[in-house]
């Protein structure tokens, strides 16, 4: 059992804000990453919460307790440091029952503890090196092991992986996954990485400029952003986004006029922009609306609304990027790995409007009308489904 | 390295097109160099040691490397007496100071170099500064205030005294190694519960050892070697072996001999310890310098 609380958390290094009012709830065995840029201050909100950095405002609350004030080790948290931070003078034991060391328990119950963390991350073979003896992905390995050896109500994983090379990140976020099944923890995990954070959350917090942009489920951050920056960040290749002109707004959406003189109705509200600026200006005086489609959202289509010439084309087998010159635009498009087309043709490509989003002149997405259908889906979703079709 | 490319040039234009010719004639000019600038260094330690093995004749006569060894001088410095003495004030000084330098400097090292603050480098700067000052500046004051506590030819005057000369030096070069300590591992530590003491004792120690143990030996030998003070401060009780060295040269004239005899007898020990100890020291000295 174990929740956070984040109330209006604020951070100062001299004059620079670097986390600027940030309220946060995580809830029990909830696998939440924050994901951001570097220098969103995602890195700086985790040392907050391990009491590795006080904050300058707000409240941390652990389990109901305020913990502002409570050292790091008396938090009841466990981190994994990106750089690993296992004591180099000491053997793989040593390293996972430092914490026991330091607490007082005796030699032959640490012994125990650590084995059968060991067993866990199968380690048992390596208890007797040290860690410059070890790859990457078993230094990894003791790293989570010295974490889970402390038992800890919430784990915080400060960029685990980033040191790895691109097989074994698979691989580890794959057995974070499992372990996170298998301790029934609570894991806070910090990364730059949208893929890492798209496959393991249940609840993704994308931070930018030290303001949260953006707090859901991976599905609800991809097919709802609520902003720009939250469309740009999620999704891989980027979101493709046009300057479109208003045309008029109606109850079954926002009508537009897009690149090249084609039309399109997105649906979504345009009322929630009305309701929301200020002088109550209509949304009509607002002419400046960004149009955002994912690539992997257009669609060759030789009645599609836009066109413009192939300038490079990446076939990766079973897809083929296109990134397409439109004036002054470069639009990515995913397609299949099938297609003929070379360097220098002109193709005609749409989308479907439901598949659009909308953008105002600050950024704020206009909302969909209609939610997708598995913005609720969370990872732990894909997880008993996924078993359920391992067990038939 | 600054050697090293200083003569790249040259070697590029006398061995145009001999890349391996040049690559070996820069070799070559480096070992000379080396090698000469490492003589000119020792000859006057050489000439020291021979000198002691001369006989007092010998040893004033034109110079010459040619002689017949003897050890008249080392037993005349011998029949004087003392020299385990001084000896022994000599290591209970550098070693006193050494350590009293350490207990001072790696608190403080470890607060300027984990907890700094806008100040801290003024303040490395600030210390780094009074070495500056020649030590005969403050003669006059210090030797007022050892008389009047009563620390004049006593060990603990002399100890004190050493310990705040190489106290800026030592904490300087803590604060590098502890600089270079990666600051996780200590973050690590006190997330598994370690205090500041345990900290300190169980990971920042044990992993600085190597960087501890040459400031110590730097502070040790330049404790040993410390002249000025021991003289001033001294007369016969807590003489280190600088003083009895410095005997041998006033009342009766200059004994050459017999004083090259003495300085050998007084190097010795911190030769021997810097022979064994030299990876250590030039890990120390140069520590930092290249990542």
């Amino acid at each position: 059992m174990a929740t956070l609380q984040l109330n209006n958390i604020t951070k100062h290094f001299g004059d620079t804000a670097v986390i600027k009012g940030i309220d946060l709830e995580v809830n029990d065995r909830e696998f939440v990453v924050f994901v951001g840029p570097s220098g969103c201050g995602k890195s700086t909100l985790m040392r907050i919460i391990a009491g590795l950095e006080s904050a300058t405002d707000g409240d941390i609350v652990i389990d109901g307790q305020r913990m502002n004030d409570v050292g790091p080790a008396d938090r009841g948290l466990a981190m994994v440091f990106q750089s690993y931070a296992l004591y180099p003078h000491m053997t793989v034991e040593g390293n996972m029952g430092f914490s026991m060391r330091l607490a007082g328990v005796p030699k032959e119950e640490r012994r125990a503890k650590v084995l059968e963390t060991a067993k866990i991350l199968q380690l048992e073979p390596l208890l007797d090196r040290k860690p410059k003896a070890l790859s990457g992905g078993q230094r990894q390995r003791v790293a989570i092991g010295r974490a889970i050896v402390r038992n800890p109500s919430i784990f915080l994983f400060d960029e685990p992986l980033s040191n790895l090379d691109a097989a074994l990140r698979v691989q580890m976020r794959i057995e974070l996954a499992r372990l996170h099944e298998k301790l029934n923890a609570t894991m806070i995990y910090v990364t730059h990485d949208q893929i890492e954070a798209m496959t393991m959350a249940d609840k993704i917090v994308v931070l930018h400029d030290g303001v949260v942009e953006q707090v859901g489920s991976p599905m609800a951050l991809y097919h709802h952003p609520a902003n720009r920056f939250v469309a740009g960040f999620i999704g891989s290749p980027k979101m493709n986004f046009f300057d479109v002109e208003l045309i008029s707004t109606s109850p079954e959406g926002v009508q537009v006029r897009l690149p090249g003189g084609g039309e399109c109705t997105v649906p979504v509200n345009a009322q929630a922009l009305e309701n929301a600026s200020s002088e109550n200006t209509p949304i009509e005086s607002q002419p400046a609306l960004e149009l955002g489609i994912r690539p992997e959202h257009l669609v060759l289509d030789e009645a599609g609304a836009l066109s413009g010439q192939i300038e490079v084309l990446e076939r990766l087998g079973g897809q083929t990027s296109l990134y397409v010159r439109m004036g002054d635009l470069l639009v990515t498009l995913m397609t299949d790995g099938d297609v003929a087309y070379r360097v220098h043709e002109t193709i005609r490509f749409g989308f479907a409007p439901e598949r659009a989003h909308l953008f105002a002149a600050d950024g704020r997405a206009l909302p969909s009308l209609a939610q997708h259908p598995l913005a609720g889906l969370t990872r732990h979703d894909n997880r008993t489904s996924g078993d359920a079709e391992a067990l038939a | 390295m600054s050697l090293l490319r200083s003569t790249t040039p040259a070697q590029n234009a006398s061995g145009v097109g001999t890349a391996r010719g040049s690559a070996g004639m820069k070799t070559l000019v480096i070992t000379l160099v080396g090698w000469s600038v490492a003589l000119v260094i020792f000859f006057p330690i050489l000439w020291m040691i021979l000198t002691g093995f001369k006989t007092e004749s010998a040893a004033i006569a034109d110079p010459s490397f040619i002689f017949t060894p003897t050890l008249e001088s080392y037993e005349a410095v011998q029949a004087r007496s003392g020299y385990a003495r001084f000896a022994l004030n000599s290591v209970a000084v550098a070693f006193g100071s050494t350590f009293l330098a350490l207990l001072i400097a790696i608190p403080s090292a470890y607060a300027m170099a984990f907890l700094p603050t806008k100040r801290t480098k003024g303040t490395l700067l600030w210390m780094l500064s009074t070495k500056m000052l020649p030590p005969v500046g403050v003669l006059v004051p210090i030797y007022l205030i050892f008389r009047d506590v009563g620390l004049l030819d006593t060990r603990t005057g002399l100890i004190i005294i050493y310990t705040l000369m190489n106290l800026p030096i030592v904490v300087w070069m803590l604060y590098t190694f502890f600089k270079d300590m990666p600051k996780d591992i200590l973050e690590a530590g006190r997330m598994d519960g370690a205090s500041t003491l345990q900290e300190v004792f169980f990971l920042l120690l044990p992993l600085t050892l190597p960087g501890i143990a040459s400031t110590g030996l730097l502070s040790v030998i330049l404790s040993w070697n410390e002249a000025f003070w021991s003289l001033n401060l001294t007369s016969s009780k807590a003489a280190p072996l600088t003083a009895y060295i410095a005997s041998f040269s006033s009342p009766e004239g200059l004994f050459w001999a017999k004083l090259s005899a003495a300085s050998t007898m007084a190097i010795a020990p911190i030769l021997i310890l810097g022979w064994m100890t030299q990876k250590q020291m030039v890990r120390g000295l140069t520590f930092g310098a290249v990542k």
